[in-house]
């Protein structure tokens, strides 16, 4: 596939070192979006041609501080580079991206990649920042002693660009000269030994080097090196043997390193006595104050919100109107039929439902990114820290979470901001749990049957806010079970990089936003797509000739679903027609309602006004003349949607960031397990009491 | 003189230099990978303003950690 005559060329550096606006810079649209196969480390590649028309493939490789991976978005850096990855070729030479305001420490990971030997060219990135904090940098000096081309650079501006195209397509590329202290004698026998061993069972490949096993070693996670498991015991015998050879070897090892760029640092970079105070510190000292940087805090989340709940309302109205007179004009189109009713009351219908979130999808993303960009980011987790560190998460999981109050699947997107793997496992599997806009239909629909219009609109809100309330409570007691009992592997330290602030870019921003909606809608339009098919048949066929709607849907297969599990939910307070709307609430939460007025054949009128259904739901009675909607099924029903995992479109995501179906299903049986246990202990103390 | 106190302990504003941390905690490495290694001059920056985490200065770069690292790293006054 790859022609032999345009090099593959990694883009590699730290976090925030400017990575991505430099990719983004080279290719532009050309290039595409995947996972790296068994993780969700998320995979770029495009291209772009040198000023001579030569074509170069670049792939944006993972940011990272260190190739000791303590992350699978580590892991996999280091594992292109070594040439580990069967689905990545190992790059035939790497742009090495240093950030020039943090030059000390963006040199670790340079200069760990500097000695696995790939021909180099280094973007000397933020020259302007360093300039800005009166830092003088010896370029040339530089290059000589690491032995590649160095070019300082501005990618936001393109500053610099011209330069470094001409490097990285130089067929004569260098390779680096640079090699930092060698191995004390104790550390290098025994991981001669063990890569030996390694060798013998194909842990790894490579011949001559001693990086690769040494960077195995150093990983204490190495599952996901795709390391098989009689591999894991000899790794772990490897760490032990060197831990014996040479105690607290890793630090030395890191020590020794720094103590060489220590000396190289003093020949290249002169810092000033007394650095000016940034623009960054000046605004730290508001936006990070004790008082005012958690009222500042308040003032945009509540802003933020604002606009996903209110001004995306415009646009979902637009989307919800245009699927409509789709929906009409297909219905004129063709001839009365099942597949007339296929198109229009099942895809159609079905697909809206879920494409009518895109407007606060992309609002969401859209900030998120802003926040990225400027650094906001950062300070966020750094506020919130405290507090997620009562359930023990990290600060970056406080948005994602706080996002899925709009709706899951956004939030569990926006779960990839999280590096720990398992903070970022367990935001996911919480995320259902905050109370997203779908349920609020079903909410108001339930109250409304609940509480005659003489309880105050107080009453009502103030157990609106309980339910609300209860979902937050339920993840956050998740969040602890999971974090305490269930997940393996320790917790890793919350380090925290405080990034300056910076001018967002408009272009990267539009497209992360871009990216995300289209992942967003390749699952709309397909898993999406087959759910809302099936269960538009599941509630049409078999079909009965009967002229009532609500009998022809008792005759369907849903209806009959609905009868097959009456025996499950009627320890709840459920009967077989609230388990037909239950089963029609996998497409979506807010189906519920829709369902519940086919099942009592009320004339579906106005989405705002339920006056019509919720009189009917008060009617309703049992075959023993009680009403099946009392205050405690009610009850019941309400805590059972707090909790129970019901939504196809977050199932579909979760398994697609989780990267299995595993957690999916572990997720679904958690929630709506517990769902149902609550909902069976309200239901059944109630009943015992007498309500 | 050499009176060592913690990372945790030492008041906002104030410099450091990093006496010594325990080895072979997976946390600690990654701290001195971002620069921590004995010797090396910090300062404390501000804390977060629940309390935690910790904000410093070191080798250029801004870091935040909680107190349950910072507690473990063993620092003695810088002069000036
Ligand atoms: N002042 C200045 N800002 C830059 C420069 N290059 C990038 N930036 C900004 O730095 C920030 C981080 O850039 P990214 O490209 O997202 O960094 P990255 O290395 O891809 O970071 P990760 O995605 O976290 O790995 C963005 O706000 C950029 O706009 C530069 O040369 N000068």
């Amino acid at each position: 596939m790859s022609a032999p005559d345009s090099p593959l060329l990694a883009i590699v550096g730290n976090p925030n070192s400017g990575k991505t606006t430099l990719f983004n810079l080279l290719t532009g649209l050309r290039q595409k979006v995947a996972n790296y196969p068994g993780v969700t480390v998320e995979k770029k590649i495009g291209e772009c041609w040198s000023q001579h028309g030569k074509k170069l493939r670049l792939i944006d490789l993972p940011g990272a501080y260190s190739l000791n991976a303590r992350s699978p978005d580590e892991a996999v850096l280091r594992d292109v580079l070594l040439g580990r990855r069967a689905d990545t070729p190992r790059p035939d030479r790497v742009v090495l991206v240093l950030d020039a305001a943090n030059l000390e420490r963006n040199l670790y990971l340079a200069s760990q990649i500097l000695e696995l030997g790939l021909p180099t060219v280094i973007a000397l990135n933020m020259i302007d920042v360093a300039e800005a904090r009166q830092w003088r940098i010896d370029v040339s000096a530089l290059s000589t002693e690491l032995g590649v081309p160095v070019i300082p650079m501005q990618a936001t501006t393109g500053k610099g660009l011209l330069e470094l195209k001409a490097a990285m397509s130089r067929a004569d590329l260098p390779r680096p000269r640079w090699h930092s202290a060698p191995l004390p004698e104790d550390i290098r026998a025994s991981v001669q030994a063990t890569r030996a061993r390694l060798l013998a069972s194909g842990a790894i490949q490579e011949q001559a080097s001693l990086l690769e096993p040494l960077y195995l070693l150093s990983d204490h996670d190495p599952l996901h090196a795709g390391i098989r498991d009689e591999q894991l015991a000899q790794i772990a015998q490897g760490r032990d043997a060197l831990e014996k050879a040479h105690p607290g070897w890793e630090d030395q090892l890191v020590q020794d390193r720094y103590a060489a760029i220590e000396k190289l640092c003093a020949r290249v970079l002169i810092r000033p006595e007394c650095e000016p105070v940034t623009f960054s510190q000046k605004l730290d000292r508001w936006l990070l104050h004790p008082v005012l940087g958690g009222l500042f805090l308040l003032i945009f989340l509540v802003f933020l919100f604002y606009l996903i709940f209110k001004v995306a309302e415009g646009p979902m109205g637009w989307i919800e109107a245009a699927f409509a007179s789709l929906g009409t004009w297909v219905t004129g189109l063709m001839p009365p039929g099942d597949l007339r009713d296929l198109l229009v009351d099942g895809a159609i219908n079905g697909v809206s439902g879920v494409v009518v979130f895109l407007p606060q999808i992309l609002i969401l993303f859209f900030f998120i990114g802003l926040m990225e960009d400027t650094g906001y980011m950062a300070r966020l987790a750094f506020i919130m820290d405290r507090l997620m560190s009562l359930v023990g998460l990290n600060g970056k999981a406080f948005l994602p979470f706080l996002s899925s109050y709009a709706c899951a699947v956004p939030g569990v997107m926006a779960a990839r901001t999280i590096d720990s793997p398992k903070d970022r496992l367990i935001t996911i599997l919480i995320a259902p749990l905050a109370s997203c806009s779908a349920r609020l239909p079903v909410y108001l629909l339930l109250l409304s049957a609940l509480m005659p219009e003489s309880v105050s609109l107080w009453v009502k809100a103030g157990i609106m806010v309980a339910l609300y309330a209860l979902g937050t409570f339920g993840a956050f007691v998740f969040a602890w079970i999971l974090n305490k009992g269930i997940m393996r592997g320790a917790s890793a330290p919350m380090i925290l990089e405080m990034p300056a602030y910076r001018l967002p870019s408009l272009r990267s921003i539009l497209l992360l936003v871009w990216q995300r909606a289209r992942a967003f809608l390749v699952r709309a339009g397909t898993v999406i797509f087959g759910i809302s098919i099936l269960i538009w048949a599941a509630s049409t066929y078999p079909k009965s000739d009967s002229p009532d709607a609500s009998m022809r849907l008792e005759q369907s297969l849903a209806g009959r679903a609905g009868h097959l599990i009456e025996p499950i939910i009627a320890p709840l307070g459920f009967d077989w027609k609230i388990g037909i709307g239950l089963i029609g609430s996998f497409a979506a939460r807010e189906v519920f309602v829709n369902t519940m007025a086919v099942v009592y054949a009320v004339e579906a009128g106005d989405e705002e006004d339920m006056t019509p259904l919720r009189d009917r739901l008060r009617q309703e009675t049992r075959a023993d003349g009680r009403p099946v909607y009392r205050p405690l099924v009610c009850i019941s029903l309400l805590v059972f949607y707090v909790f129970a995992m019901q939504c196809v479109s977050t199932m579909a995501i979760v398994r697609r960031e989780t990267g299995s179906s595993r957690w999916m299903w572990f997720q679904l049986a958690c929630l709506s397990g517990t769902a149902y246990i609550l909902s069976l202990l309200i239901y059944q103390t109630g009943s015992a009491l007498g309500y | 003189m050499h009176r060592s106190s913690t990372l945790a302990q030492l008041p906002i504003g104030s410099s450091a230099l990093i006496h010594s941390m325990p080895t072979g905690r997976a946390g600690l490495t990654r701290l001195r990978e971002l620069g921590l290694t004995p010797g090396v001059r910090v300062k404390v920056i501000r804390r977060a303003p629940l309390g935690e985490p910790l904000q410093i200065c070191v080798r250029g770069s801004q870091i935040a950690m909680r107190n349950h690292e910072a507690a473990h790293i063993l620092v003695t006054p810088a002069e000036a």
